[in-house]
């Protein structure tokens, strides 16, 4: 919440983030809504991916459905010539203003919410609206991806064996973290 | 729940994350001015729309995002092989195409098998 947070202290006025804190231990998992982060939504070439890498301190995943951390930053592949960067500390567009090769680097912060959902019936949970298949096997730790969760888009990535990083968008936020405790409930039986 | 290749994600991915996206290889002119109304009408309104293989456009839309083609059985609904955009149309034969008779069959014809072998299952 670095940037963000530090911009409201100067001008005066109290940033409320969408569902700041809430928790709920529902069944057999816990959802937290975790604090507000840096988000990046970078586009780029091919040939530019080394350029970044090196200002952005980790080397952008290039295979499908993965991704890569570096202390408090992660980038997750989403397509092709697109990752999502998250950054708990840190500003990743200010690192991204200094590469001259081609790419787009658009802050989206306050766009996104994140919900954490951990527990033994975390998995269990998030199949319940995600039809992708969330096994260990084909979604193992670091897995990322793009989806569906009910009738809304999110990003998963998967932080342990039993925890997941749902990212969603603010407004959209409402429906996720109500459809997961309505999920993390039934998980549990 | 169908599920469908993404050539860009390199896996099969439930068919809520696509959208369908038109007919695939459908060229436009480099002068659409200068063609005539004919050939615009061709263009622009007219599909194949066959009763077999058709050769489709999707979008990965909750997924990659990405724009790829794909060759569908529309009798059978079968995906047949799906590949990048801008990679030429595959040659699809006969026997990759699932029973070739299917598309030849009246549709009472196709409810009859089916109804008929829901019957053998029943039996069993």
């Amino acid at each position: 919440m670095a940037k963000a947070a530090a911009k409201t202290a100067t001008t005066g006025t109290l940033r409320r983030p969408a569902l700041a804190g809430r928790e709920v231990l529902a069944g057999g998992a816990r959802l937290s809504v975790l604090p507000p982060a840096e988000r990046m939504s970078l586009r780029a070439p091919a040939a530019s991916v080394a350029a970044l890498s090196r200002a952005l301190g980790l080397d952008l995943p290039v295979k499908p459905k993965t991704s890569a951390s570096s202390g408090a930053r992660t980038a997750l592949w989403l397509g092709p010539d697109e990752w999502l960067v998250i950054d708990q500390t840190g500003d990743p567009l200010a690192d991204c203003a200094k590469v001259k090769a081609l790419h787009s680097a658009v802050g989206i912060s306050h766009r996104n919410v994140a919900i954490s959902a951990s527990g033994p019936g975390a998995e269990a949970t998030l199949a319940a609206g995600c039809p992708q298949d969330l096994s260990l096997q084909t979604f193992p730790v670091g897995a990322c991806s793009r989806t569906i969760l009910g009738k809304v888009e999110i990003v998963i990535l998967r932080t342990a064996e039993d925890a997941f990083r749902v990212e969603c968008w603010r407004s959209f936020s409402d429906y996720v973290l109500d459809f997961l405790t309505e999920a993390a409930g039934d998980a549990a039986g | 729940m169908l599920l469908i290749r993404c050539p860009y994600c390199e896996e099969e991915r439930p068919e809520l994350e696509f959208r369908h996206a038109g007919e695939a290889h459908v060229a436009r002119s480099g002068d659409i001015a200068a063609i005539s109304d004919e050939d615009f009408e061709k263009f622009f309104f007219i599909r194949s729309n066959p009763k077999g293989v058709v050769f489709e456009r999707w979008r990965h839309v909750h997924g990659c995002a990405r724009f790829f083609n794909a060759a569908r059985n529309t009798v059978t609904d079968r995906f047949l092989v799906t590949y990048k955009a801008g990679e030429p149309k595959p040659e699809i034969s006969a026997e990759d195409a699932g029973p070739a008779a299917w598309a030849n069959r009246e549709p009472a014809e196709l409810n009859e098998t089916s109804s008929s072998r829901l019957k053998e299952q029943v039996t069993e």
